[in-house]
């Protein structure tokens, strides 16, 4: 579904990715753990076109359609249907719940449609649809969690860019958001998740990437890198 | 004597308006672009001289209107193609330096095409008709003034308010990455700002020139600084900001001059700068903005 091979990506002077290579197939969890400055959000964000690729490739293939994406405009790759959930939630605050959501659903016109999505959303987050009139500003971080991912989930993403669902949130929360992203998952949507909570991201996870100073430096099914003694000292905080 | 308040009252309510029309467009575009658009002013003048135009070709006044309004729609457009896009992502010092260039180009632009000599036009002799108010008499030109603002700021807040692009522009204002993420064609909603900020600048030039009978290239200077100031007293990026940062700044103007001994009405721009420093001291984000900290 999504590929990336050899991809260099710079930020103002510093050159970040450092030749990045990673897949996605169709109907899996893919983590993405590492340090904080490895580069794991420069990638989420240049997936999304908001960087520009300085060299390599990336490009997804959905419904049989193969797509460069450095070509495209970010509005362009959220119709062709590669959604991200930002860092930080970065909820629109003085928009309400409900306007929040139908921004996601900018790229779509169907009323009918637009209907059903909202009640999966509120289906998946009840209290959104309590919250519904309120001001996005004045949700609590886990809310606004939820309404960030609602409102990615608004857009129909064939592929789910999650960059640091569980950033500064309490763990039953957390505990919760993951639980959402697995029934998200399961539901046909394919994910491709960053964190720093790598015992989290591995376990839920069908496969990972480690990233460290713009590369990859293992990679392997989520259990195998539970177990990867290099992984465990690093990012599991266990003595090898 | 309340004749004479009533009437100070309604010219300063005459005045508000127009600087509350360019202010709310000034403030739609900082509030997108995060960039003050010091050519502004000049789309007011582009708005006089495209009335002038058209009234010198003889078309009849219900058709002047949109025309004008069109006008300012495609000044902004450009403007934003222009200037603001290439710029976009730049430091702030970059885009005020642009837009500063640009209303100089405009200007002298203006000088050289149409000469700097002043021009008039009239509006029709009905909008002279003297109409009673109480124990005062306006001239229906200011009241036509008052409603056209009144009507045209209400419009605008329904669309920013309860449309789906002005959603897609509150949302691009608030969080322009975060807005891409969401598939808003950014470019697109930043035209419009421009687009729908520009109209209202043209009418205010429309009714500014019929109002005091005399247009010239360099007159938009004043309203573009006015409208500024009006924006800061409100709050920069507040819709609502800028239209009471409009009226208040306009009825100061007036009472100012109409209530204080006739030699001291050569300072009423000194009047309108020295609110503008006051405000600033006292309320940095205006009465009706909010801090970057609090954005965030």
């Amino acid at each position: 579904m999504l590929e990336i091979a050899d991809l260099h990506v710079r930020r103002g002077a510093t050159h970040v990715l450092r030749g990045v290579s990673l897949t996605v197939a169709e109907g899996e969890i893919v983590t993405l753990i590492g340090p904080n400055g490895a580069g794991k959000t420069t990638l989420l964000l240049t997936i999304s076109g908001l960087l520009p690729v300085l060299s390599g490739a990336v490009s997804c293939r959905i419904d049989g359609e193969t797509r460069s994406l450095g070509d495209l405009r970010a509005d362009r790759i959220v119709a062709a249907g590669i959604v991200q959930c930002p860092e930080g939630r970065q909820v629109f605050a003085s928009l309400t719940v409900r306007e929040n959501l139908l921004v996601g659903a900018y790229r779509r016109h169907a009323r009918d449609d637009l209907r059903k999505d909202l009640e999966r959303c509120f289906g998946l987050f009840p209290i959104l649809a309590e919250r519904q009139a309120l001001s996005a500003g004045s949700l609590s971080g886990g809310e606004q969690m939820m309404l960030a991912i609602g409102r990615a989930l608004m857009a129909r993403p064939r592929l789910l860019l999650l960059d640091e669902p569980s950033l500064g949130l309490a763990p039953q929360v957390v505990e919760t958001i993951f639980d959402t992203i697995l029934q998200i998952n399961r539901a046909g949507t394919t994910v491709l998740l960053v964190e720093q909570n790598a015992e989290l991201a591995l376990e839920v996870a069908d496969r990972g990437y480690v990233m460290e100073t713009g590369n990859i430096v293992h990679t392997g099914t989520g259990q195998a890198l539970l177990d990867d003694p290099a992984v465990k000292q690093a990012y599991l905080g266990i003595a090898p | 004597m309340t004749q004479y308040y009533l009437q100070q009252l309604i010219n300063g309510l005459m005045l508000g308006s127009l600087y509350a029309l360019v202010a709310i467009g000034f403030s739609m575009i900082y509030g997108i672009v995060r960039l003050i658009n010091f050519a502004h002013g000049d789309v007011v003048m582009i708005g006089a001289f495209a009335t002038l135009a058209l009234v010198g070709a003889g078309t009849p006044w219900l058709l002047v209107a949109p025309v004008v309004l069109l006008t300012g729609v495609l000044a902004g457009i450009t403007i934003e193609r222009a200037v603001f896009r290439p710029i976009r992502g730049a430091p702030q010092v970059t885009g005020f330096i642009a837009t500063l260039a640009l209303s100089v180009m405009i200007e002298n632009g203006g000088v050289m095409l149409l000469s700097p000599q002043p021009r008039n036009f009239l509006f029709p002799d009905v909008m002279r008709t003297r109409v009673p108010i109480g124990p005062a008499t306006v001239s229906l030109t200011d009241l036509v003034i008052i409603a056209t603002t009144l009507i045209l700021v209400g419009v605008l807040v329904l669309v920013v308010r309860r449309t789906r692009p002005g959603m897609a522009m509150r949302a691009t204002a608030e969080n322009l990455a975060v807005a891409r993420l969401m598939g808003i064609d950014v470019n697109r909603t930043i035209m419009a700002a421009f687009a729908l900020g520009s109209a209202l600048a043209a009418i205010a030039g429309l009714l500014w020139g019929g109002r005091f009978g005399q247009i010239d290239p360099l007159m938009g200077f004043a309203p573009g600084l006015k409208a500024f100031v009006a924006c800061v007293i409100g709050g920069v990026g507040s819709i609502p900001g800028a239209m009471i940062g409009g009226y208040l700044l306009g009825l100061g103007e007036v009472l100012f001059v109409g209530l204080l001994p006739p030699e001291y009405s050569g300072y009423r721009d000194a009047f309108v700068f020295a609110t503008l420093i006051l405000v600033l001291l006292v309320l940095p984000n205006g009465l009706l903005g909010r801090s970057e900290e609090e954005r965030a």
